[in-house]
């Protein structure tokens, strides 16, 4: 118990300080470029320059660059139309396109204004050379969309998340305490010398709180969706489907917890410890993109992250079951693997 | 053949010794005590034959079954009482019994039928609706013996099951022990007092993690020329 108490304050503030960041250090882009003008490719060049910028693809068609956005793997998309050189040199003005994510409305302002910039500047770079110095006046007309979330509402990005954490907190919570609880009261022996089999024990003490966390998550949305007026894009059988899942994992989780340690205090330090890395890093509040790397690795090992994800993805955009298969999947493993842990953890021989 | 069969059994924990080479055997239908000063190391020996624990080496039969290879045939043979009372306190005593009879796999029908005889013999009928924690400890000592044998183990084991309890409950629950060996159940027994070791026809003493005596309470009292067995056991402590 000692050693937790010291290590545990030193990785989270290691952790979650280098991690947790409200920078928005990372932007995906895909750029359409419908033009192949001298013009376009130089618009375009300008965003290969800055750090935080990373053009994923350059999409031939804008459905196609549609396609990124709702699976998430560009948060923006510039679309430079047709005839933007012509335009540009004949008339001395053109549009273009700026089209962000905007399930976090705060991160997406910023994208925008990072996007606005720099085809301002390339705009104060072609100024001169276009009218000779004299007509000052910004040639550029950007027309931007906000998706998903176009009035940039905060709670459209906050509920789905919180309503993550609710089931998570009843889950991970009530089951690490549980089994914990049994040993403190003395209870398990008597079980114990039954012939109870191990799969059995673990059944019965995750089934109740699967039903319960599942009706929480049932009541949760039904508030959010009166008061709060979020949309559910997606389908309702995909949430509880996912859930129902992720829910198997957290319950892992926490009757893995349960069977390591001897009292409820012990399982409540660790269950803490587990719970407040993994919301900090889900993305539920930060961009996970402006993670440093070696944070978004750690992710790979958080539920809390994969399942935030996914019912923003669902709840928001209105993603399918095949735009969720890999986190989806992930989760199925990571079930697998944390009840298999609680399973093989309980012991119903002392050594 | 004994029910409980015991070889040169030890257990350590780390270089402590709490059972060191334990030898003996209890017959089908028995009433064996197991008696020894706090410490001595009957808890430790008692949850090996029960299969909570692991024993570091010796021979442990029970029921004709291995104890390192066949705890779960074992499991379905045997009722446990343990030290700390361990019934579900937020449970009422109906509801504690359907629980266990339930974990043992007898029907609703039985679980039914055995609860009622049960609680009769223990002329607690009307309490059955109550949660066990409301009830007196003595209660629910019984009731932690009655769901020890609901599913009619061959053995029941049972850690000190009179701890705490007043005399006429003792008296009351020492009844209801002779009226289940008499049914055939073997009953392993420990207890600190030395009244209930007179009632056991075999006793064992316990001093240090070894079995330095082991007899009916009769002859033990001739070996050591004692009145009781309380200055049997007073002899063998101050040795």
């Amino acid at each position: 118990m000692l050693p937790i108490i010291f290590v545990i304050p030193v990785v989270q503030l290691l952790v979650l300080a280098f991690a947790v960041t409200f920078e928005i250090k990372n932007i995906n882009l895909v750029i359409v470029d419908q033009d192949h003008s001298v013009e376009s490719r130089q618009l375009a060049s300008k965003f290969t320059a800055p750090p935080f910028y990373h053009v994923k693809a350059y999409p031939v068609t804008y459905l196609e660059a549609e396609e990124y956005l709702k699976t998430g793997k560009a948060n923006q998309i510039l679309v430079i139309p047709p005839r933007f050189g012509n335009d540009l040199q004949k008339e001395k003005k053109a549009s273009v396109q700026l089209i962000s994510n905007a399930i976090d409305g705060s991160a997406a302002a910023i994208m925008n204004a990072y996007g606005n910039s720099i085809i301002m500047d390339y705009n104060q770079d072609i100024i001169a050379d276009l009218t000779g110095g004299l007509d000052l006046k910004p040639p550029f007309n950007i027309s931007y969309s906000y998706w998903f979330n176009a009035e940039l509402d905060y709670k459209t990005y906050m509920v789905p998340g919180i309503l993550v954490l609710l089931v998570t907190i009843i889950g991970m919570f009530l089951s690490s305490m549980n089994v914990v609880r049994e040993k403190e009261m003395g209870t398990i022996e008597q079980i114990n010398v039954s012939p109870v089999k191990k799969y059995q024990f673990v059944v019965g003490k995750l089934l109740p709180f699967w039903f319960i966390a599942l009706f929480e998550l049932a009541f949760g949305l039904l508030l959010a969706h009166i008061i709060f007026k979020i949309p559910i894009i997606g389908s309702l059988w995909l949430i509880f489907g996912v859930a129902s899942v992720y829910l198997l994992a957290v319950l892992g989780i926490g009757l893995f917890i349960s069977t390591l340690v001897n009292t409820q205090q012990q399982a409540m330090f660790l269950a803490w410890f587990f719970a407040v890395v993994f919301i900090m890093m889900s993305g539920l509040f930060t961009p996970v993109d402006s993670m440093p790397e070696w944070a978004q690795n750690i992710n790979v090992i958080n539920p809390i992250a994969y399942f935030i994800r996914m019912m923003r993805m669902i709840m928001l955009k209105g993603s399918q079951f095949q735009d969720i298969l890999k986190p989806f999947f992930s989760i199925v493993v990571y079930a697998i693997i944390s009840l298999t842990l609680a399973v093989w953890r309980y012991r119903k021989v002392a050594a | 053949m004994p029910i409980i069969e015991v070889e040169n059994l030890v257990k350590k924990f780390g270089s402590f010794v709490a059972n060191d080479h334990l030898t003996f055997s209890v017959e089908e239908g028995e009433i064996f005590g197991f008696l020894g000063a706090n410490g001595a190391g009957k808890t430790t020996a008692m949850k090996i034959l029960c299969g909570l624990s692991a024993p570091t080496s010796g021979k442990v039969m029970i029921a004709g079954f291995d104890v390192y290879r066949q705890a779960e045939m074992i499991k379905k043979r045997i009722g446990y009482m343990s030290q700390r009372f361990s019934l579900f306190e937020d449970l009422s005593v109906w509801e504690n019994f359907q629980f266990y009879g339930g974990i043992y796999g007898l029907s609703s029908a039985t679980i039914k039928q055995r609860t009622t005889e049960l609680l009769g013999r223990l002329g607690l009928e009307s309490e059955k609706n109550q949660l066990l924690g409301s009830l007196p400890l003595g209660w629910k000592q019984k009731l932690a013996f009655s769901v020890a044998i609901i599913h009619r183990p061959s053995i029941v084991f049972l850690d000190e099951p009179t701890g705490g309890v007043d005399p006429i409950t003792r008296r009351q629950f020492w009844e209801i022990i002779y009226e289940t060996a008499s049914q055939g159940i073997t009953v392993f027994v420990t207890t600190h007092y030395m009244d209930e070791a007179e009632y056991c026809k075999r006793v064992s003493i316990m001093a240090d993690g070894k079995i330095v005596a082991l007899d009916t309470p009769a002859n033990l009292k001739l070996k050591y020329n004692a009145a009781n067995i309380e200055e049997v056991f007073l002899k063998i402590a101050r040795n």
